[in-house]
Order: C-alpha cells, then structure tokens, then sequence
C-alpha cells in the first residue's frame, strides 16, 4: 500500500510544481492532472474495475458525500473518512483535482474547474489506454449499471447493455438489474452476454433447492496465469428491493459457499483469484476477515471512492479490498505481479474520469447519440432552474431529496413525508437547469409509485429504527448499505451508537412531540410491497415533474436533519 | 434433472411437500404423529420450552451451526439449517426466541442418520434462533440472531 501511495504523493508534488492548486489555472492543471493516466505497466496480470455507474452513459456531476458515519470497529476507517480527513489519511493535496474527486470540499467551486466526469465516451477512451498499457487487462463491472436515468428505465436496460459491449466489459455481477425482473436478467445474460459478458454470481440460489442461478465464478487466461473472477450479488436484494421481481431466486452471503468457490477455483488451476463483489465495502472488508485465498475484493454498492486498498489479514494470507465510487466517475486499475504461481506484489490506481482531460471515444460518442436520439426532447425537457447546489450523497439527507420531500408534502398534503436512502443520483450546479433528465437519474426505477399511507408516531418511529439499524447495525453483515431514510417535516434526534430499538428520540412535528397512538399523513415513493404495486400510485418523477413546473425556481434548500448524538469528533462527518 | 425435480415437485404441489413424501412412502402419517410432542411445541417462555424437552440448561457448543441467512428474505419462510458435529448426535430442535411458541421444530435422528437437518421457520420479527442438540445423552446448544426488517430503501 505505502508504494502506491508514494507514487500519489510523487504525482501531486509535479502536480504542486505545475501551479495545479488553484482552481483558476485550469490549463496548467490539466496538463498536470493528465499524467495521471499515464500509468507504467506493473507485473503481469491487470484487472480494470468499474461499478455502480447507474446508467450514466454522459458525463455529469457526482458529489461525495460530507457524512458518511463509521460504527464500532468501522469508526475512522476507510471508507468512513469525508473531506480533509480523507485527504490527510490518502495523502492527498487539498485543491487538487484529486481532492476534488474524492470529496465534496468546495464542491461547486471545484465543479466549475474541473467540469464534469464519467461519461462512456470519456470511459471508454481510458480503458483502451489502459488495455493498450495492459496486454490481456480484463475489465470488471460491479453492477448496478442498467438502472439510474431516463433510458435505461425506458429501453430495461438495453441502453446499458449495448454499451457495455462496446465498452468491452468480461465480466459481470448486479443488483439493481434484478429490478428489471428475473426473466429480463436471463434475456439478456443468456442472449445478449452470450459468448462475451460472463455474469457471475456465487450467492444467487434458487429458493426451492438452492441450485446455482449463474456461474459462480469464471477463470480466464491473462498473459498464461489463470485469474479467477468469483462473483457476489447484492446479498440483500429482495429485501432492499421488491421481492416480486426475483421470486425464485434467493441471495444472502453466505461466507461458506464462497470459500467453497474460492477453494474451487485454486484446484483448478487459478493463481490469482478475485471477487468482483457487491457486498458493499464494510461487509466486503469483513468477508476478507473470514474467507481465505482470495487476492482481492474489488467491490462496490455503497459507492465508496477510496483511492487506496483496505489490507485485510486471514488465516489464508491477505485480501486486498477496493470500492471504485460511483456514477462513471473512476475507474479502477490493479496490477499484480504473479510469480510461481502466486500474487508476489501489487499496485493499486483509482483513476478519477475527468470528462474535460480524456477525449471521447468516437464509436462509443456515435453509439450514445444513437440510443438517445429517439429521447432527446423529453429528457431535455426543462423542468425548473436550480439557484443552489443540489445533490443526494451523505448519511441523512442531500438536497435533491430534500427537494422531493417538499414536493410530496405539497402535492400529497402529507405532514410527514419519507424518501429512501439511494445512494445514486447526479449532482445539479447552482444555476442549472432541472430537465427531465436530471429527475429521472433520481428517481428512474421500476417501482416509482407514490404513497399517502395513514401511521401512527408509534409506527414512525418503527421505521426509522429499522432504516437506522440497516445503517448502523455494529456488525456490518445485518446492514443493507443504503443510507438513512430521508424525513421531511418531522425532526428527531439519532444516536448511531446506540442498539436497535433506541437510536431514535425527540420525535417532533411543528414543535409538538409526535404522539404514539395519533394517526398521521405520511407520504412516501419506491415502495417494496406487491401491495403498494397493485395500488398503482403515481410515478414520483410524474409528481414531481409537475411540482417543478409549479414552483419554476428552487430556491437554495435548508436540510431538514437529526440532531445527531454520540458520533462527535466521527471522522466520518464534516 | 433439477428443472424434472422442480416439475416434479410442481406437479405434487397440491398435496403439499408433506403430501408427496407420505405419498412417496418416505413417511407414514404414524411417524410424524409419533414425533409430535405438544408440550415442548405449547411452551411460551425458553425455559418452559427446554423444560419440556427435558434440556435443562445446555451448554454452548462450537459443534453445532446454525446455517441461516443474516437478514431474513421473507420471514414467512426463513431457511434454517442445523449441522452437528457431536458424536452421537441423536435429536436437534430449533427455537425462536421472540415467537409467540419457541420450538419451530424438532427431529430425531436414528442411530447413523447424518445430524444435518433443513428446515423453514416463520418468525415475525428479528430474533436469536437457538439451536438445540442432545449427543451422548447431554444436550447443547448454539445460537444466532436472524433479523427481520421492513425492507427498501437499500443503495
């Protein structure tokens, strides 16, 4: 790990001596910021990582989050570092275009430099000089890439998958996929993928008698050693997601199966094995712990820019652990050097994509334009103007949802409204317009139903333990890997260290306590229930829609926030 | 073969799988009645529910695991599986701490019957699940918490 991080700290001195710390000298920078791609060729087998793109095909704003709490052991540990304890722990110069990547620090100002990032065109440029840099360089999709825009809801996923091809993705894992619904998954595994996307997953079992749904894990050949890619599912998708698209299927994590596969894949024959994992890093970091033979963990799920591997001991040696963001945004880049069969040294990069400092690829630029010509007008619809910064990422709420609180109370009359915890969704500059696009990488998923559903304070309060627990739970294999539940109107008090049961107090509403037994009016959108989908209730990019077309300009928006207990002094907070 | 085994159980569905194994002659209607003991099945209270197995009070045990899913995927049908390693593994029942009624199930093992048992337990929110053993005369147990959660709002 100290190597890697030498060569960062090597890059941000040239970096230094070419005038990159100012925002303004945006040319300069760039021609610093540009070497970071030139990466020299390490060892003999390569692996690219991309994860949790959430169907960006064009470039866009992704802020990181300013609160993303540590628990227990997790406490002050990668990932759970924001802002300048980020940097200061990955030896990172504030003002860079590094720390602009990987925190939300001065995040408009930054924006503004730097511009946008990710987009496929720009993605797809970098993973050709990498591959070039990387003779037999596969490259790994984490998942959750067909869900998160307009498009992809609209062409279920297609979109994705065609440039995902073109991309040159190998090999595969998921979890919103399985939102599209089980016979969809295997349309495209079995036809599209067939002979060039291998989708892997261990942990996905049929319900009646456990059979294997996908290949657990594939070996193939870089430069002559075999590499194994053993996939892991979002373990927890038909309880995060609705259960009625994946009936048959059943997920979990199942420690035991993986060593299993793992054990599987050395006897025959791999001398590097890696998991290409959607566990989300805090259980990926705990499977190290317990599983043996595994080289390395490259995960994702709670969309985690960490620029340098967690080493995690076991009783098998050591696993490296990785998370690669989200949104298009990195991608990341791990060479190994096998010796004698066995991984001897490595170097880990997690390469920002900086649409303005990586020219677009021409095929991939056609291919985009193509899929999106036939949805141009309604994605570009113009909603509202934006007058402040609006985003999602961060432990309890983020602009953008809290701009959908509001919608929903206006427009459902509720006192109380929830919105879940989804860690994707793009970032809007002050100023920007709020096109149809824009909503739908917020909301685009395949159960947007709206709800105005009657509870009691003593129900509310039930619910927000529950999310809280899935959040803060001290072991991370009982977490989901979502974040809280975001609250519009009613405030309260959160102690993320405290059991199940009792992190929540100080419920109020317009200042009044909310009483246990009273009966309130809580809206809500993405439900799981299959009850809630034979309600049918209006999509929330729908109601929302006519919210923003209502209100023309949102103005800067005040966060409605617990007061938190118990975490002062949190790395894991700004 | 998996997707015959699947019809096949598919076809038997009215019956019911208890059904198809009576009908298969795998287990008469004699055996599971005789298995059936509703004092233990009655109790409320983990104590009333050890009692009445004759338990007492067990000691934890590194050979007994419980392979069960951390989160709970539908609580009406929780996959729960016990493993002994205890020579002489001669009974196995599972307990649910917060059902109204613990014991969710018991089997007696005949002599050299592999102690590796399934099962799918109902359990209306999270709890620990003990798992109960009697090897060599003396009984055991280990446990692990199964939770049950609301569901959505995941990444």
């Amino acid at each position: 790990m100290s190597m890697h991080r030498r060569e960062f700290l090597q890059l941000l001195a040239l970096a230094g001596a070419g005038g990159m710390t100012l925002h303004s000298d945006f040319a300069r920078a760039a021609a610093a910021a540009g070497q970071m791609y030139e990466l020299p060729r390490f060892g003999n087998v390569s692996l690219l990582h991309m994860t949790d793109c959430h169907a960006q095909l064009m470039p866009i704003y992704f802020r990181e989050p300013d609160v993303n709490l540590g628990i227990g052991d997790m406490a002050g540990r990668a990932p759970h570092l924001v802002g300048e304890k980020l940097l200061k722990q990955f030896g990172i110069a504030p003002g860079t275009p590094q720390a602009h990547a990987f925190t939300y620090l001065d995040f408009a100002q930054a924006a503004k430099t730097y511009g946008k990032v990710g987009g496929f065109a720009h993605l797809a440029t970098l993973v050709k000089r990498m591959k070039a840099s990387r003779p037999g360089a596969l490259l790994l999709d984490g998942g959750d890439t067909w869900q998160g825009s307009g498009l992809s809801l609209w062409t279920k996923g297609q979109d994705m998958v065609d440039a995902c091809k073109l991309l040159g993705v190998d090999v595969m894992t998921g979890h919103w996929e399985f939102t599209y619904g089980a016979e969809r998954v295997k349309q495209i595994v079995d036809g599209d993928f067939a002979g060039k996307i291998d989708f892997v997953a261990q942990n996905v079992k049929t319900t009646d008698f456990g059979d294997q749904v996908f290949p657990p894990f594939v070996i193939r050949q870089i430069n002559g050693v075999p590499v194994a890619i053993v996939g892991q599912a979002f373990p927890y998708t038909p309880i995060a997601n609705p259960r009625y698209f994946t009936p048959e299927w059943s997920f979990g994590i199942n420690d035991e199966s993986m060593q299993e596969h793992v054990d599987a894949a050395r006897a025959k024959g791999a001398q590097v094995v890696v998991v290409l994992s959607h566990n989300g890093m805090d259980v990926d970091i705990k499977m190290a712990s317990r599983v043996r033979g595994i080289d390395a963990i490259m995960g994702g799920h709670t969309h985690d820019g960490v620029p340098a591997p967690v080493v995690v001991k076991n009783g098998g040696g050591q696993t490296l652990v990785t998370n690669a963001g989200s949104n298009g945004k990195f991608l990341g880049v791990l060479d190994f050097d096998v010796k004698g069969g066995m991984v001897s040294d490595f170097r880990y990069h997690l390469l920002p994509v900086f649409s303005n400092l990586i020219p677009a690829d021409a095929d991939m630029t056609a291919l985009v334009t193509k899929m999106r010509a036939p949805h141009e007008a309604k994605l570009n619809e113009k909603l509202a103007v934006t007058e402040g910064l609006l985003y999602r990422r961060g432990n309890f709420n983020g602009s953008f949802d809290q701009l959908i609180l509001d919608g929903l109370m206006k427009m459902k009359d509720a006192e109380i409204a929830f919105s879940p915890g989804f860690r994707w969704g793009t970032s809007l500059l002050p100023g920007d317009a709020i096109t149809m696009e824009n909503l739908l990488d917020q909301t685009a998923i395949t159960y947007p139903y709206t709800t105005l559903t009657p509870m009691t304070g003593e129900f509310i309060k039930t619910v927000l333990e529950d999310v809280c627990d899935n959040l803060f739970n001290p072991d991370p294999y009982y977490q989901q890997g979502g974040d809280m539940v975001r609250v519009g109107g009613l405030q309260y008090r959160c102690d993320p260290t405290a059991k199940m049961g009792s992190r929540i107090s100080g419920m109020t509403l317009n200042g009044k306590p909310l009483e246990a037994a009273k009966t309130y009016r809580v809206a809500g959108w993405a439900p799981v229930s299959e009850e809630a989908r034979n309600a049918g209730g209006e999509p929330i990019w729908d109601l929302m829609a006519r919210y923003l077309k209502d209100v023309k300009t949102v103005k800067p928006i005040k966060l409605n926030l617990p007061e938190l207990q118990g975490v002062a002094g949190n790395p894991g907070m700004a | 073969m998996n997707s015959q085994r699947r019809e096949a159980l598919k076809s038997g569905g009215a019956l019911g799988l208890f059904g198809v194994l009576v009908a298969a002659g795998l287990i008469t209607p004699e055996v599971a009645q005789a298995a059936w003991d509703k004092a233990a099945f009655d109790a409320k209270t983990m104590d009333d529910a050890l009692k009445a197995l004759g338990a007492g009070k067990p000691a934890d045990s590194k050979d007994v695991q419980i392979n069960a899913p951390d989160i709970a995927e539908n609580g009406a049908v929780v996959p729960v599986a016990v493993k002994s390693t205890l020579p002489g593994t001669e009974f196995i029942a599972i307990l649910i701490e917060k059902n109204p009624s613990m014991l969710a199930a018991s089997f007696t093992l005949p002599e050299g019957t592999a102690a590796d048992v399934s099962t799918r337990v109902k359990m209306g929110q999270t709890s620990n699940v003990f798992a109960l053993v009697k090897a060599g005369g003396s009984f055991y147990m280990t446990t692990k918490e199964i939770k049950v959660t609301l569901g959505g709002c995941g990444g």
